[in-house]
This record gives structure tokens, sequence and C-alpha cells, in this order.
């Protein structure tokens, strides 16, 4: 049986009726680990004992008629900025290259609690700067449908290991589009929930005010099931939203036959949207509407300034919450012992952090200082925070009009890597569609829709209001069910 | 030569650790002594994926103290990140408040050091709440630089009680500070201990010199590691005059030099310019986005504002106005704590004169506190035990000097009462012709005593009262003046 075509809540379905134990899976999904991760570098570590171990331990909970959730005994695999205490948490920098957190993130925890099996921690852009995963220290992650090609950034690693069957599950982070972008690459699903609906703590801090913890999968209702077990309120995280966590689950299943689908101008009259992408939109809207859903205009005129917006208070907040990394603590510490310059202590830390920082983690961290330094503040972060009051404030007409947003994900398919790495402006506009959900912590949805002529996945973007969740999830299944989006993996040999 | 007049302007941040149990953003101890680096969590030693979660106590005390203050609080208030790095600084950046401080605009009375019976006004600028650095140690002394970092006191709660610069010498910063010190223990928001670091105080001086019919302002200095009031003290009196001979010689006034930093060595008595610790002080002060603002309610004040102890300033006025005590005495015992407030109150309360108890707590109950080393809670003599015996000397029943033997015999013998105390020391009332006879004994030996009070010089008269109490013990002194003065007065007529 090919199980990496099954999807995740099968798996757990046939584990908890005990057609496959959960060892039987998660070796299964090590055995290509073991085969294709190589090729494909989606995993930064793998834990094969400790995940055999876990899955053993679930077996036999399951056998001795202990009652476990619905993804018990599933494999997982999750993004390097997740604190884990019992595997090191790297962030792809050389900085934390041997770092061991003495805690689990509370998704983390929320995971281990639901018997989930972690495989493995997937690579990813360093600090989850990036939009390929080529500034990781471990190499960049292949996409699986192209070799050539990235896999998309931040959360490459944890696309590629689905698109590769490594994993039926995997979790990343999104500041900008980093589990979008990635999942649209790679031909999966990815969802960033609300700000606030998934704590952050143990999630090492980019962009505090926009990064959120997400879940990928090949299939809607894993999307749904994955949510339902890391959302909620954390007395831990101050930014976690007190709300009930519904049952995605069963609520994936309802007619969406009455729902408004608002369809964004600026996205998808864009000149630089790939033609197959927007085709790809347009027939969704097509079925959509063969639901009985309406399609409606809509606006956001100030999304012209969302990635100017972002990549200045992504940075300016990167810049405050990587100061920590000053190699006093933890984490890489260069050896100056020998360079006898007047201050020993500013020396230490010039060296550790130009040693420990890559290229693009610099080049944001001295934009965001630049940016907040006295003289400068009104003009780059305070301006900056009045427009990105501005694009949420079009997010909240628009969801007067429209129930969920429709439109691409990216520009364009996988591109090829290298391409852009000495272009960091052609690659911050890659983007261009994902950062405002961020900006205005609103959920957003990318998923499959078929591949391009040159068989590359193609994939489309839902945008809801906060805490929407259930809305973009039951159109996304919806349009996964009845249309052309038959989840499946690469073929690899 | 002219003599330049110069006026000097002192202005005061004091740095106040709150007495909460945990800290102000992670469940940590704040308790001060324990082995380097116990106290902490990832979340105040900066790990990586931790995040601040509010202490609302801490907010509380701080709004107690801004009401005490007289300080207006925000109805919002928000946290700022202020970014340096340094070793004892473990996120790179301190959690603080910038343009949003939780209380403003307020002041603090306290007596004119020139003139008890004026009350000189401070006004504070703000007081806002920021987490505490760590602590570096530095072991320069073995060759190498050996610098050891402890991060127990790392997110204890601070307030920081900015003053306007409304001082104009030591003397008045001292009281100022004295004032605001004895107003945070009774509100026992902290417990001012400046030798653990709890009340650190730095001060902003300059001078405004009246020269060639204008006014010069010379460069605004601060001074930094005054580890006690006495030392905030010495440390404005030689700045001022390093100012003053620095005009006289450069002539630089403000404006036309950075604002400099200097540190005051206790040792040397002389301050000294303290390297920065940055070289510009760009601390790149944003809202931090890992907390929410805070929103402080209407009635969240107000229910603040009517639990406020007594304040010091109100309890002097009480003193004076209830108890007819001179400013003077009720400022003594103000000072010493609002246990001793209540201790003098429960003694009057008991029915014995406020003056005469104010006199035996300043004398005798503050002595064998001293003494002792103890608090008053612990003080063997409650308060209505000596009302008792004030009472007792009112009525008679007893004198001054021998109720003294009393207090400290039950100093000794907390459970004895006043019968037992008299039994053991031998006092009894003695009878009037008695004493008239020790007295009468003693004009016949003490001869020139009497002539001397015929003369008009009663000063021998004091002499008498110490042989009597030789003849009697128990001999009232105010009565043997008494009896002695009319004996002399009737040998005069009789003569």
């Amino acid at each position: 049986m090919k199980l990496e075509e099954l999807s995740a809540l099968d798996l757990g379905r046939k584990i908890a009726g005990r057609t496959l134990s959960s060892r039987e899976v998660v070796a299964y999904f090590l055995e290509r680990i073991a085969r294709f991760n190589s090729s494909i570098t989606a995993f930064s570590q793998v834990c094969a004992d400790l995940a055999l171990e876990k899955a053993d331990q679930i077996d036999r909970q399951i056998a001795s008629g202990m009652a476990m959730g619905p993804l018990a005994g599933v494999p997982i695999a999750i993004k390097d900025i997740l604190c884990t205490r019992e595997m090191r948490t790297t962030c792809g920098s050389r900085m934390l290259e041997n770092f061991v957190a003495p805690y689990d993130a509370t998704s983390v925890e929320k995971m281990e609690r639901a018997g989930l099996v972690t495989l493995g921690k997937t690579n990813m852009d360093e600090f989850a700067m990036g939009a390929s995963t080529e500034t990781s220290i471990f190499g960049a992650t292949h996409n699986p449908w192209s070799l050539e090609r990235t896999a998309g950034g931040s959360s490459g690693g944890s696309a590629a290991a689905l698109a590769a069957g490594m994993t039926p599950l995997s979790i990343g982070t999104d500041t900008g589009g980093s589990i979008r972008q990635p999942a649209a690459f790679c031909g999966v699903c990815g969802l960033k929930p609300t700000y606030g609906r998934v704590s952050r703590y143990g999630l090492v801090a980019f962009a505090s005010s926009l990064d959120q913890i997400g879940p990928l999968a090949h299939r809607v209702e894993d999307l749904a099931a994955c949510l339902e077990t890391i959302a909620g309120h954390d007395s831990r995280d101050s930014t976690s939203i007190n709300a009930p966590v519904p049952q995605y689950t069963r609520l994936i299943n309802r007619s969406i036959s009455n729902m408004r689908i608002g369809v964004v101008r600026e996205q998808i009259e864009h000149a630089g949207l790939a033609p197959e992408i927007r085709s790809a939109v347009n027939r969704a809207m097509e079925f959509l509407t063969g639901l009985g859903a309406t399609i409606v205009d809509i606006g956001l005129p100030h999304s012209r300034y969302s990635i100017a917006t972002y990549y200045v208070i992504a940075p300016c907040e990167a810049s405050s919450n990587l100061a920590r990394y000053d190699g006093a603590h933890y984490g890489l510490r260069a050896d100056t012992k020998s360079l006898h310059g007047e201050s020993p202590l500013e020396d230490m830390y010039c060296h550790s952090r130009s040693q420990g920082f890559g290229e693009e983690v610099k080049r944001r961290i001295m934009l965001g200082t630049f940016a907040l330094s006295s003289g400068y503040y009104d003009a780059y972060y305070r301006k900056a925070q009045q427009v990105r009051r501005l694009i949420f404030d079009d997010y909240h007409r628009a969801f007067e009009q429209a129930d969920v947003l429709l439109g691409p994900v990216t520009p364009t398919t996988a591109f090829r890597l290298g391409e852009r790495l000495q272009d960091p402006v052609q690659m911050y506009l890659g983007d261009l569609f994902t950062v405002g959900a961020n900006l205005a912590g609103i959920p957003a949805l990318a998923i499959p829709a078929g591949n391009d002529q040159a068989g590359l996945p193609l994939s489309i973007q839902l945008q809801g209001p906060p805490l929407a969740e259930e809305k973009l999830l039951s159109v996304a299944y919806q349009l996964e069910q009845a249309l052309f989006f038959q989840p499946r993996t690469a073929n690899l040999s | 030569m002219t003599v330049d007049a110069y006026r000097q302007v002192i202005g005061l941040e004091v740095h106040v650790q709150l007495s909460t149990q945990t800290k102000l953003f992670c469940g940590c101890s704040t308790i001060f002594g324990q082995p380097p680096n116990t106290q902490v969590c990832p979340v105040c030693l900066g790990l990586p994926g931790s995040l601040p979660v509010l202490n609302q106590h801490a907010t509380q005390l701080a709004i107690k103290t801004g009401l005490a203050l007289n300080c207006q609080i925000a109805a919002t208030t928000k946290w700022d990140r202020k970014n340096y790095f340094y070793p004892d600084l473990p996120k790179g950046y301190q959690i603080s408040q910038f343009d949003q401080p939780i209380c403003y605009e307020g002041f603090l009375d306290f007596a004119d050091p020139n003139d008890e019976k004026a009350l000189r006004r401070v006004r504070i600028i703000r007081a806002h709440l920021e987490e505490d650095a760590g602590k570096s140690m530095h072991d320069e002394a073995a060759g190498r630089a050996d610098s050891r970092i402890d991060l127990n006191r790392t997110g204890t709660p601070l307030l920081e009680i900015v003053s306007y610069p409304d001082m104009h010498s030591p003397d008045e910063a001292k009281g100022y500070l004295t004032e605001l010190k004895l107003l945070l223990t009774y509100l026992g928001v902290s417990d001012c201990n400046m030798q653990e670091g709890s009340l650190r105080v730095d001060a902003n001086v300059n001078l405004h010199i009246e020269s060639a019919g204008r006014t010069i302002a010379t460069p605004i200095v601060e001074v930094k590691n005054m580890n006690s009031f006495r030392a905030v003290e010495r440390a404005l009196v030689y700045e001022v005059d390093r100012q003053f001979a620095e005009w006289k010689k450069t002539g630089r006034e403000k404006g036309q030099a950075p604002k400099q930093t200097r540190g005051w060595d206790d040792v040397t008595g002389v301050t000294l310019p303290q390297r920065e610790k940055e070289e510009s002080s760009d601390y790149r002060y944003f809202p931090d986005p890992d907390l929410v603002p805070l929103k402080i309610e209407k009635s969240q004040i107000e229910s603040a504002s009517n639990a406020l102890p007594q304040l010091p300033s109100q309890l002097r006025a009480w003193l004076q106005t209830e108890h007819g005590l001179k400013p003077y005495d009720a400022d003594v015992i103000v000072s010493q704590g609002s246990h001793l407030v209540e201790y003098f109150q429960t003694a009057v309360a008991a029915g014995a004169p406020a003056k005469r108890i104010s006199s035996w707590i300043q004398q005798d109950v503050l002595r064998a506190l001293k003494e002792r080393g103890i608090e008053i809670s612990a003080l063997p003599v409650p308060a209505t035990k000596l009302a008792s015996l004030v009472n007792a000397i009112e009525s008679g029943e007893i004198d001054t000097s021998r109720a003294k033997e009393v207090f400290y015999f039950w100093m000794e013998n907390p459970s004895s009462d006043l019968v037992a105390a008299r039994s053991a020391l031998g006092i009894s009332s003695v009878d009037r012709g008695e004493i008239e006879e020790v007295c009468r004994q003693l004009l016949d030996e003490n001869p020139q005593v009497v002539a001397q009070v015929l003369e008009g010089n009663a000063k021998g008269l004091g002499s008498l009262i110490g042989l009597a109490k030789k003849k009697n013990p128990n001999a009232d002194p105010k009565l043997v003046r008494e009896l002695c003065q009319q004996m002399i007065e009737s040998r005069r007529t009789s003569s």
C-alpha cells in the first residue's frame, strides 16, 4: 500500500482500527525520508529512534483500549523553528546550529498530547527570512516536482516533505507567506491561521506581530484536524486569542451555496500574474458559482503598499528579536580571545553575530535597525504602522461584502534555485499576494489547483475575516472534492 | 572680583524594585540573595521562542504608588522595547514604557530643610514600569577579563520615578528622597533596601549662573552609582562645586557639550566620567509586539485609591492637629513607620496623654528598639501597658524616674504587671509625713544649699533630690523639690 497517498486522517483511522500500526506507518515514512531526503533536503534533522519509540507507545495505548484522538500515531514533520526538548532547534542558522531548547513549544506539546509522532525537523530559510529555503545552513530544499527548482520558503522543508511523500502532515510558520507560498510551489495545502489562533510560545520569533504557526497537508480535512489540535488560548502568549476552538473537521462539509466569494481586482488583474495561475483562479470561480456561491468584485486599494509595509515592519521587529543572539548566553560564540581589541565585549558581539548570521538575516537586521533609528522612526516604522492599519481597514470593508476572498498565492510557479538569490527585491516581490493576510492578522489558505504545462503545481488562495478558518476550510473542501485537486506526491526514484 | 551667584538645579530618577512575589513578565521568584542563576526560566533568560506575560500585581503596585504621588493614572498604557546590547540584558532589549507611562504628572511634598514649618513641593514627571537587568560581576583583578553574569534579578519589576528638576540644594534632594522612601515604605510597595539595590538613585544636575546680566546654564550631568542618601548628598555637593569650577575654566554652557554621565566614587569622594554603554544612546524604542496594550479601568483606580493607607503627610498633620504634637515630634514618630504610629495610637486610645506618650516613645521606646535591634512589633512592652504606666504617673501613683525602672523591668520580664514590677523593684507609695521628715533632715545636713536658695539660686535643690532618693528610693522628686522649697521659705520668714 502506498501510504503517502492516504490522508493523515485515513492513516489515523487505520491506526486506531489496528489495520496498520503506528510503527508500520512511521517506519514507512522514515524509509522514504532515508531514500529521498538527500536529494530533496526537506529535513534538517530526523529522529528515527525517538519516532519509533513514540509509535510503539501509541500502539500499546491503542491496544490497551485507551481513547485516542483522530491523529494518534500519525507522523508529522515540524519546522525547525519550533522549540523541541528532544531535538535541536536550529532555525536553519549557524547561530543556533547546536541549540537545544529546554522546553517544548505549546503547539508541540499539543501535538504530543494528540499522539502525533514527530519524524524530525524540517528545513527552512534562516530564521524564516527568505522565500526559497536557500538561506539555510543545511542547503536549499529542492522541489520534488522539479529538483532544480525551489520548494519555496521559508517553510520549504515542510512543503517538500509532503510533496515527496516523506510525511503525511507537517507544521510550518507563516510571517509573510511562508506556509502558503511553499505549499503552492509544492502542490500541497497550507493554512496560515488568524493571528493569535495558535500560540506562538516556543516559536522562535522572526516578526512577532506577523508570525503564526499553521499546518500543511495533502488534504483539506487534514488541515482541519491539525488546526483543531494546535489551536487555542495559551496563557503563556499574551497575543493568543481567548476563543473556543471549533470542531473544524465536522464543519468543513457544510454547504457554501450562500457564500459570497470576493475576487480581488488588484490581484487577478495584476500584470505580473502568470496566465495559468489566473486561469486556475477563474476555474475555481466558475466552479464555486456552479455550487451557488455569488462572486463579488473586491478592491483592496492599499494592497499595492503591502510589500513596502511588510518589509519595514518585519525587519524592524526582527532586528530587535534577533538581538538576543549575541554569543553571551547560548548559541554561537566566536573565539575572539586572540584579538586583544579595545573592547573584548564588542569583539565578541561583533564576531559572533558576523559568523552566526547569514547574508539575508544581516540585511534584515540592518534594515530594521535603520528604520527604528531616531530620526527615521516616523518616516518608516510609524508610517508603515499607519499603512498597516489602512490595509486592515481595506480587508474589513471587503469582508462586509464577501465571506471569503479568492485569488492567487504567488504570481508565478516555483522558480529555479539560484535565480533570485542575488536579487533580494525580486525575491521580496514574490510575497505580493501573501503578506496582506499577515499584516491584517487574518487567516489564509493555499490549495493546489492542478499543474501548469511544465508540470509545476498551480495554487489558489482563500482569505477570510479573523477566526473564519472554518469558512476557508469549507470552501477549500468543496474545491478539493469536486474539481481538479487530486492530492498526490511527486514521482521520485 | 565679583562672586557669580548660581542656582543649583537638581532632578532625580529613582528606580524602585516593587515587592511582587514574582517577576514582571514571568513566574520566577524575586527573592534576593539566592545562588546565581537559580531564579530563572526561559522567559527571563530571553531564550528563543519565549514570550512575556504581564504580572498584574506589579501594575497594581504602580497604580498605588502613582496615586500616593498625586499622579494621573493612564487609561491606556503600553510596553516598549528599549534596545541595547549588554551581557546582563539577555534579550538585547529591556521591556519598558516609553511614551505612555502608567503614572504621570504628580508631586511630592516634604518638610523644607530650611524651615520645618514650611513644605517644599517637587513635581513628578512620570513613573513607569520596566524590567530590571541582571548583574554583571567583572573580575579584572586576576589579570584576565573574566566576567560573570547573574540573571536572578533579570525581569524584577521596577518603577522608575522621574522628578522635575525642582530641587535646588543637596539638602532638598535628600529631603525629597527621605520622604519618597518613607512614602514607599508606608505603601508597602517596596522594601527600599539600598544595599540590596531595591532603591537606586540617579541625579541630573546643572547650575544656572547669573553672570554679566544673564542666566547661563551649565551642561547637564547625570550622576550614577550613589548607594546611600548620604552618598547622594555628598555627590551633589561635589558635583555642584565641580561644575562651577569647570564653567569658570571653560565657560562651556548647556548645549555646547553632550549630556555627560559621571559615576560617584564614595571612597575618594569624587565623580568620574563613565564610559557609555553604547556610543550613541539611540535605544530604537518601539512598541513590544509580544505584549498587548494595558487598559486601566476607572473602577480599578478608584478601588486602589480607596485602599490607600494613611500616608506620612496625613499622619503628621493628624498628630499635630488631633494630638497637639509639635511638627518635630510628629515627624519623629511618623518617620519610624506605620507600626510605631499604630503603637502611639493604641497607647493614646487607652487613655494616656498624647504628649507624654510621644516623649516616652521618642526616648525610652526608641532607645529600647535601637539597643535590641528589634521592630516595634517585637517590643516586650505593648502600647496598652505603656499607657497604664503613663496613667499611673499622671495619677501620682508612681513618679517618672521609678516608672522608667518599671519600663525596663518589663523589658526583661514581659509577663509581669505593674504590681509585680513595683514589688520586685521595692516601689511603694510613701507617706507625705515620711518625705517631710527626709526633707527636714536634708536641709539640716546641707545648710550651704539652704543658703544658696535663700540667695535666689535654686540650682542646689537638684542635688537634694538625688540625696532624698538615696534615703528613700520611693521619694517623688517633684514632691521633694516642693517640700524643700516650702521649708526653706518658712525658714526665711522665721529667721
